[in-house]
């Protein structure tokens, strides 16, 4: 039962940064569909840099950065140049599917795969993991308590009203997506060089799209995300446990688990678990 | 001038072509590449093995996608090259198509079959390979449990798993195996954080020994067997190097000698299509003793399991295969 509980930290923890982040660009009003490629950019950063510089906060560091300005291309796309935030996020994700491979085939010969980084030079997984548990309570008090923080609410209901105070909904939104890109970094260090040794051509593997139905199950608020990513990462380790040992001389359908999470998302939204309602002002130019 | 300086290189191209005639063969490879460390690089290993050896000329091409696969093919037939090898199931449509286009030329299509006669589909018994681990699981594994984890969950990882199951049973029937998949859609292929799961699960449960036939997620499985000071089996290429004193053996599909072999036959006049079946005793597939897993094969070990091979070979052990088994079920008898 430990062990289960443990394999669904583990499991959640890329999902928690993907959702947090996620939860400050789409509540600044800009719809993120690019979670994953951020999460792919940023994993690639961690290992390559990690693995040249042998240190693997340098490499944390670099993925934060270069999360940052993924998801400041996104909000140039869409604030500055007026794109429609959804087509915007598939080309990043795209992108994001393109350039890691092709870097990685530049700098290491192969582009299946970054090389390996010893044990001692990698991030402590745990480390992480705390840190996810204390990041949705730290967002929480800042974007309901502070200056900041409501002004990204406001960009994300109101952008004009913002407007009519003095504040630039732009700028709101470049910061606020900065930040959330940032956060969203964490999960790739976490895929790349705390988890994993190294990364692995698309190794996000969707968990950008589940991290996105995970904040839309939590209503996009942050701590029924974080709980909905708990759930989502505990569903997981039970099918891990349960596929390779039966339970009542049955075992799991790997298929029917896999589909969980999508398939909560659909209930959400379809009505069946209270309405979940975007910001106002999403995906809305200002 | 130019004139007779066009007429003057198409004579040196003629004498060239003449003197030399050197066999074309033209290599296309599919999205993996030539670094893929996997199946790509064993038929690019191969097919260089045969231009040092044979002397003939090579020219490789990397289709980035699936799309341009058929182009590639259609390409080389175009420019007259006689032998054309294609890496990777995902290019039997291509290569069915160009090749009734183009009767005389010769293909090769490695790791699928199709039915037109001038097309050599080479495809390997994985259930033979997966059974030789499996029983090599069995004698190392001291907890008498071990694991198996398949990437996608399709009948080829199926087959591994079959032959791995009872390789395992042969050696000792008390054995308990472990299997996992890491997903049902083509993600499941490169998905190492949630085969590292999947390993620690399978570790923790007991197995000490997990077979790996999981495309770039088992990435995930030798990082687990790192972090547990326990034991996997690599596939498809030699994985003996990449966590050295972790990995018990590799099951290694001879991609390399199917492409060498094919090229030899061709050199030789001697090219035939239809679909072969490599196996043991055709040294299709095999399993990999090196430095860097010798310490982890004791001689005891290596005798056993040189005997089950010799047996597959003669045929007195008889090896489950799932594709048979899919057949008996789909059949209405």
């Amino acid at each position: 039962m430990i062990e289960i509980l443990a394999s669904s930290l583990r499991v959640a923890t890329p999902l928690i940064f993907a959702a947090m982040g996620g939860f400050l660009c789409e509540r600044a009003g800009v719809a993120t569909i690019c979670l994953e490629g951020v999460l792919l950019t940023t994993a690639w950063t961690a290992a390559s840099v990690t693995y040249f510089s042998h240190n693997p906060y340098f490499g944390t560091c670099a993925a934060l950065v270069v999360g940052a300005l993924t998801m400041s291309l996104h909000s140039f796309l869409t604030v500055r140049a007026k794109a429609n935030s959804i087509v915007s996020g598939v080309a990043v994700n795209l992108l994001a599917m393109g350039i890691t491979p092709l870097f990685t085939k530049l700098l290491f010969g192969s582009p299946t795969n970054t090389e390996a980084i010893p044990l001692n030079e990698r991030m402590a997984p745990l480390a992480l993991v705390y840190l996810s548990f204390l990041l949705p309570l730290f967002l929480h008090f800042i974007v309901y308590r502070t200056t900041p923080g409501l002004r990204l609410l406001a960009v994300g209901d109101g952008p004009h009203a913002l407007e009519t105070s003095g504040v630039s909904p732009a700028r709101v939104r470049y910061w606020a997506l900065g930040f959330g890109g940032a956060v969203v970094a964490l999960g790739g260090v976490y895929m790349s060089i705390a988890h994993a040794s190294q990364f692995t051509r698309d190794m996000a593997a969707g968990r950008g799209f589940i991290a996105l139905s995970a904040l839309i199950f939590g209503k996009w608020r942050p701590l029924p995300t974080f709980l909905t990513c708990l759930f989502f990462g505990f569903t997981d380790a039970l099918q891990i446990h349960f596929q390779s040992s039966p339970l009542l001389g049955t075992t799991f359908p790997v298929q029917l688990l896999q589909l969980f999470p999508y398939l909560i998302t659909l209930f959400v939204l379809v009505g069946f678990i209270g309405s979940a309602k975007p910001p106002l002002a999403i995906s809305e130019s200002p | 001038m130019a004139r007779s300086l066009r007429v003057f290189v198409l004579f040196i191209n003629l004498l060239s072509s003449l003197c030399l005639a050197e066999l074309k063969v033209g290599l296309a490879l599919d999205k993996g590449g030539r670094d893929d460390k996997s199946f790509n690089a064993a038929a690019y290993k191969g097919a260089l093995e045969a231009k040092e050896k044979l002397g003939i000329t090579l020219k490789t091409v990397e289709s980035s996608d699936d799309i341009s696969l058929e182009p590639t093919l259609r390409t080389f037939a175009q420019k007259g090259y006689p032998l054309i090898v294609a890496v990777g199931f995902v290019q039997r449509d291509a290569v069915e198509k160009v090749a009734e286009e183009f009767p005389k030329t010769h293909f090769v299509l490695i790791d699928s079959t199709t039915q037109a006669s001038n097309v050599r589909s080479v495809v390997f018994k994985e259930h033979e390979g997966s059974f030789l681990v499996g029983a090599l699981a069995a004698l190392s594994s001291k907890s008498q449990q071990v694991g198996f984890i398949g990437g996608m969950d399709i009948p080829m990882i199926r087959r591994f798993q079959l032959g791995f199951e009872s390789g395992v049973k042969y050696v000792n029937p008390k054995a308990k195996v472990l299997n996992n998949y890491v997903g049902s859609t083509s993600d499941a292929w490169r998905n190492p954080t949630k085969a590292k799961e999947l390993a620690l699960s399978q570790y923790n449960k007991g197995a000490d020994v997990i077979f790996v036939p999981a495309g770039a997620s088992g990435l995930g499985v030798f990082d687990a067997a790192e972090q547990t000071q326990k034991l996997v089996v690599g596939c498809d290429s030699n994985q003996n190097w990449v966590k050295p004193g972790k990995v018990l053996t590799s099951m290694l599909k001879r991609v390399d000698i199917a492409v060498y072999q094919a090229i030899e036959l061709e050199t030789k006049g001697a090219f035939k299509g239809g679909v072969f079946d490599l196996g043991l005793a055709e040294n299709g597939v095999d399993y990999s003793l090196d430095e860097f897993n010798r310490n982890l094969v004791t001689p005891t070990m290596e005798t056993k399991l040189k005997a089950i091979r010799t047996e597959i070979i003669k045929k007195q052990i008889t090896v489950p295969d799932y594709y048979l088994n899919m057949k008996k079920t789909a059949s209405p008898s």
